[in-house]
C-alpha cells in the first residue's frame, strides 16, 4: 500500500477508480489479465506459443517444398548459404546451385545466381486442407535448392518438415490436455460427490494407473498399435494413450477439491440461503477449480510434447514419412551421424523451444490465477 | 510406525495385483505375438512353433495364461524370455541394477545441487546470480532428456572429450583392475547421470527456492532474528529445516519422472537398464519380458514412495502414523 501512495496523483486516482470497479463487479479475466501483464516472460511465452501455432498453421505456405519431396541427389545436404551482397554490394538474396562430389559431399557451382522468389509457385499443398495452390512464400528455381536448415537422409527439406512437425507436437499436447481435463473432471467430479463405493472403485483405478511408471505404460500401451493404421488414427490413438495415462491425476485433485468445496463455509451458506444445485455448481465450485484447471492443463502441456517426442523418437509414436519434432530426431540417434550433419539436431531445439515458452507462459498464468502463489516468487 | 510400514506393505498387494491384470490385458492387446513372427521366418519348422507354444502356454485362454503366470510369479518364476531364451529373472536382475545405479547418481546429482542452488537463490533474492539460476532451472526444465543427451553426446564427439559415448562399460573392462572397472563404469555414468540429474534438479531448485522463500517470511524467522541469531543459524537451523519437508514429499513424486526418464536416457546413452530392456521387449513382444519390466518398475515406484513417507516421518516430528 505504502508503495501505491508514493505514486503521483493522477496515479493514486486511477487506482482508486480501479477499485471502486472492482468493487461493483469482480470481472475475472480483467483481473487476471492485469496481473498477467506483470509478468514479462509469460506473455514473451504466451506470444511465442501463438507464433508457434500460426507458423505450424500455415506451414504448407511458409515451407518451400511439399514435406515428402525427396530431392534423391540432395540428401543430408547443409543449409544452403543464402547470399546477400554481390561484388556491387547489397542486392536481392540469392543463392547458388550445388552438385553432388561424393557421398552426401556437395560443391557450390557459381555460374549463376539464382534468386530467392517471393509467392514462388513450387510444389502443390492443400491450404488448411481445403484450399489446392501451389503458392508458397519464397522459393528458388530449380536446379538450385533452398534447403535453409539443411536436407535429411532422403534428401527432403528440414526447414519444410519442422514446420509440418510442429503441427503433431504443437497440437498433440493441446488434443491431449484437453481429453484428459474432461476426464479428469468428471471421474474427479462423480467420485468427490457421490463418494462411498464409487469413489473407492475410481480412485483405486487411478491409483494403479499412476503407480505405474509413465513411460513404461506409454511403451507398452504403444506397442498395442498396429503398424498399417493412417496417420490420422494413430495421432488421435496416441492421443488417447497420453490421455489414458494422464487423467488419473488431474482426477485425484479434482475430487479432493470438489470433496473440500462441498464442505466450505459459503457453499453451505449457498445452501441455507435455498440457492439450488445448478447455481452452487456455476458461482462457486466451478470457478474454484477452473483456476486449478487452467493452471495444471496450461501446465501440463509441456509435458505431453515431451512424451509424444519422446515416443516418436523411439519409433513408437508418429511413424514416417510424416514429420513430428521426435522422429526428425530419429535421424540424429547415430553419433557419426550428428557430428557430420549437425542440422538433424535442430528439430530438439524447436521442442525446447516450444516447451520453453509453455512453461514461462504457465508459470505466469499461475501467478496470475493463484495470487497466493506469487508471494513465494 | 512399524505396524504403518507393515500395513503399507499389506496395502501394495492388491495395487501389485491390479497393476500386473492391467499389464497383461495391455500386452494380450497388442496384435500378435513373437510367436507370429518365428513364424515368418521359412527356417523354423512348425512343430517347433507347437512345441514353444505348449511349453509358453500360449495357447491357453488368456485368463488361463494370466493365472499360469501368475502362479509362477508366486513361485518366484518370472518365465522365459522370448528373444534371450532365458529366465526372465536373468536378465531382470542386472537391468533392474543398473536403472537403479542411474537413479542413484541422478537423484545424488540433482539433490546434492539444486538444495544449495535453492538456499542461495531463496537468500539472495532477485540478485544476478538467484535471476541466472532461476533462468538456468527454466531451460533445465524445457529440455527433453533425450535431446539433452543428444546434445551431450555431440558435443563430446566434437571437442574429442576423454567420455565414452555409448554403453556401461569399455571393451577392455574384463581386464581391469578393481578400482580400474569401478572408474571405467563411473565414467560411463557420468552422461546419462548429468542428463537425468539435471531435468530433476531444475525442478528441485524451484521447489526449494519457493519453500525457503515461505520459510524465511514466517513468524519464527523474525522472533530468531530478533533474538541476534547469526544469520547461518537462521538459515540452516530455522528455515532450512522448515523448507526441506516438502522436499523429501517431491522425493516420492520425483521417483516416477525418474524411472520415466531414465528408459529414454538409457536408450540413446546405451545405458544397459529397465528402461532399454522394456523398450526391446515390448517392441519384439517378448509378453514375460516386458511383463516383468512393468511389474518391477512398478515395485520400485512404490518402494520410493514409501521411503518418501518414513523419510518425511523422521524428518518431520509434527508427522505420526499409526
Amino acid at each position: 500500500m505504502n508503495r501505491l501512495n508514493q505514486g503521483n496523483f493522477d496515479k493514486n486516482t486511477d487506482i482508486s477508480k480501479e477499485k471502486k470497479s472492482e468493487k461493483k463487479e469482480y470481472d475475472f479475466l480483467n483481473d487476471t489479465w492485469r496481473r498477467m501483464r506483470r509478468h514479462k516472460m509469460a506473455i514473451i511465452g504466451g506470444t511465442i506459443v501463438i507464433i508457434l501455432y500460426i507458423i505450424v498453421i500455415f506451414a504448407g505456405f511458409l515451407g518451400p517444398y511439399n514435406p515428402y519431396h525427396g530431392f534423391k541427389k540432395h540428401f543430408f545436404h547443409p543449409p544452403t548459404k543464402v547470399h546477400f551482397f554481390d561484388e556491387d554490394g547489397l542486392t536481392r538474396p540469392y543463392v547458388y546451385r550445388t552438385e553432388t562430389v561424393d557421398w552426401a559431399e556437395y560443391e557450390v557451382i557459381k555460374d549463376k545466381k539464382y534468386p530467392i522468389k517471393f509467392f514462388h509457385k513450387g510444389d502443390e499443398y492443400k491450404l488448411f486442407g481445403l484450399f489446392k495452390t501451389d503458392l508458397h512464400l519464397f522459393g528458388v528455381d530449380e536446379p538450385a535448392h533452398l534447403f535453409l536448415l539443411g536436407s535429411d537422409n532422403y534428401g527432403r527439406d528440414l526447414f519444410t518438415r519442422i514446420l509440418f512437425g510442429g503441427r503433431v507436437s504443437m497440437f498433440i499436447g493441446f488434443v491431449a490436455i484437453f481429453i484428459t481435463t474432461i476426464i479428469g473432471l468428471i471421474v474427479g467430479g462423480i467420485a468427490g460427490y457421490y463418494g462411498g463405493w464409487v469413489d473407492n472403485i475410481l480412485m483405486r483405478f487411478a491409483e494403479v494407473i499412476m503407480s505405474i511408471p509413465a513411460f513404461y505404460l506409454l511403451l507398452a500401451l504403444a506397442a498395442v498399435l498396429p503398424m498399417g493404421i493412417s496417420s490420422t488414427l494413430r495421432f488421435f490413438l496416441i492421443i488417447s494413450i497420453l490421455s489414458f495415462r494422464g487423467w488419473a491425476g488431474m482426477a485425484r485433485v479434482i475430487r479432493g477439491m470438489v470433496l473440500s468445496i462441498r464442505n466450505e463455509d459459503y457453499v453451505l451458506a449457498a445452501e441455507a440461503i435455498g440457492a439450488r444445485d445448478p447455481r452452487i455448481i456455476k458461482k462457486h465450485v466451478l470457478p474454484t477449480t477452473t483456476t486449478y484447471v487452467i493452471v495444471r492443463a496450461t501446465v501440463s502441456i509441456p509435458g505431453y510434447i515431451i512424451m509424444e517426442s519422446g515416443l516418436s523418437f523411439l519409433g513408437l509414436g508418429i511413424q514416417e514419412p510424416n514429420a513430428s519434432w521426435g522422429n526428425m530426431l530419429t535421424a540424429a540417434q547415430n553419433v557419426t551421424k550428428i557430428t557430420n550433419f549437425p542440422w538433424l539436431l535442430i528439430p530438439g531445439f524447436m521442442i525446447f523451444f516450444a516447451v520453453l515458452s509453455y512453461n514461462l507462459l504457465g508459470d505466469g498464468l499461475r501467478d496470475a490465477l493463484d495470487p497466493k502463489a506469487t508471494e513465494n516468487n | 510406525m512399524r505396524t504403518y510400514i507393515l500395513r503399507r506393505f499389506l496395502q501394495a498387494i492388491p495395487l501389485l495385483i491390479a497393476i500386473s491384470i492391467l499389464s497383461f490385458f495391455i500386452m494380450q492387446l497388442s496384435p500378435g505375438n513373437y510367436l507370429d513372427t518365428m513364424k515368418l521366418n521359412p527356417d523354423v519348422s512348425e512343430e517347433l512353433i507347437e512345441t514353444m507354444q505348449k511349453q509358453y502356454g500360449l495357447d491357453k485362454s488368456i485368463p488361463e495364461q494370466y493365472f499360469h503366470w501368475l502362479w509362477q510369479i508366486l513361485h518366484g518364476n518370472f518365465g522365459e524370455s522370448f528373444t534371450y531364451k532365458v529366465p526372465v529373472t536373468h536378465v531382470i536382475k542386472t537391468r533392474a541394477l543398473n536403472t537403479i545405479i542411474l537413479s542413484v547418481a541422478a537423484m545424488i546429482i540433482a539433490w546434492g545441487f539444486s538444495i544449495p542452488i535453492g538456499i542461495y537463490s531463496a537468500t539472495h533474492k532477485y540478485t544476478i546470480g538467484d535471476n541466472i539460476f532461476t533462468s538456468l532451472a527454466f531451460v533445465g526444465l524445457s529440455i527433453p532428456n533425450f535431446f539433452f543427451a543428444l546434445l551431450l553426446l555431440f558435443l563430446i564427439v566434437k571437442f574429442n572429450v576423454p567420455l565414452p559415448i555409448t554403453g556401461m562399460t569399455s571393451i577392455m573392462y574384463d581386464y581391469l583392475s578393481f578400482s580400474g572397472k569401478i572408474i571405467d563404469v563411473l565414467k560411463h555414468l557420468l552422461v546419462p547421470a548429468v542428463v537425468l540429474g539435471t531435468a530433476s534438479m531444475a525442478s528441485l531448485t524451484r521447489i526449494m527456492r519457493g519453500q525457503m522463500i515461505e520459510a524465511m517470511r514466517s513468524d519464527y524467522i523474525r522472533t530468531a532474528r530478533a533474538k541476534g541469531l547469526k544469520n547461518k543459524t537462521v538459515v540452516y537451523k530455522h528455515a532450512f529445516r522448515n523448507a526441506i519437508n516438502p522436499m523429501i514429499t517431491m522425493f516420492g513424486f520425483q521417483i516416477s519422472a525418474l524411472l520415466s526418464g531414465a528408459a529414454l536416457t538409457e536408450t540413446v546413452t546405451g545405458w544397459p537398464g529397465l528402461g532399454k530392456m522394456m523398450l526391446t521387449a515390448v517392441r519384439s513382444k517378448d509378453l514375460y519380458l516386458a511383463m516383468a519390466g512393468l511389474m518391477i518398475g512398478s515395485v520400485l515406484l512404490i518402494l520410493g514412495n514409501l521411503i518418501a513417507d518414513i523419510l518425511l516421518a523422521i524428518s518431520d516430528p509434527r508427522i505420526r502414523y499409526n
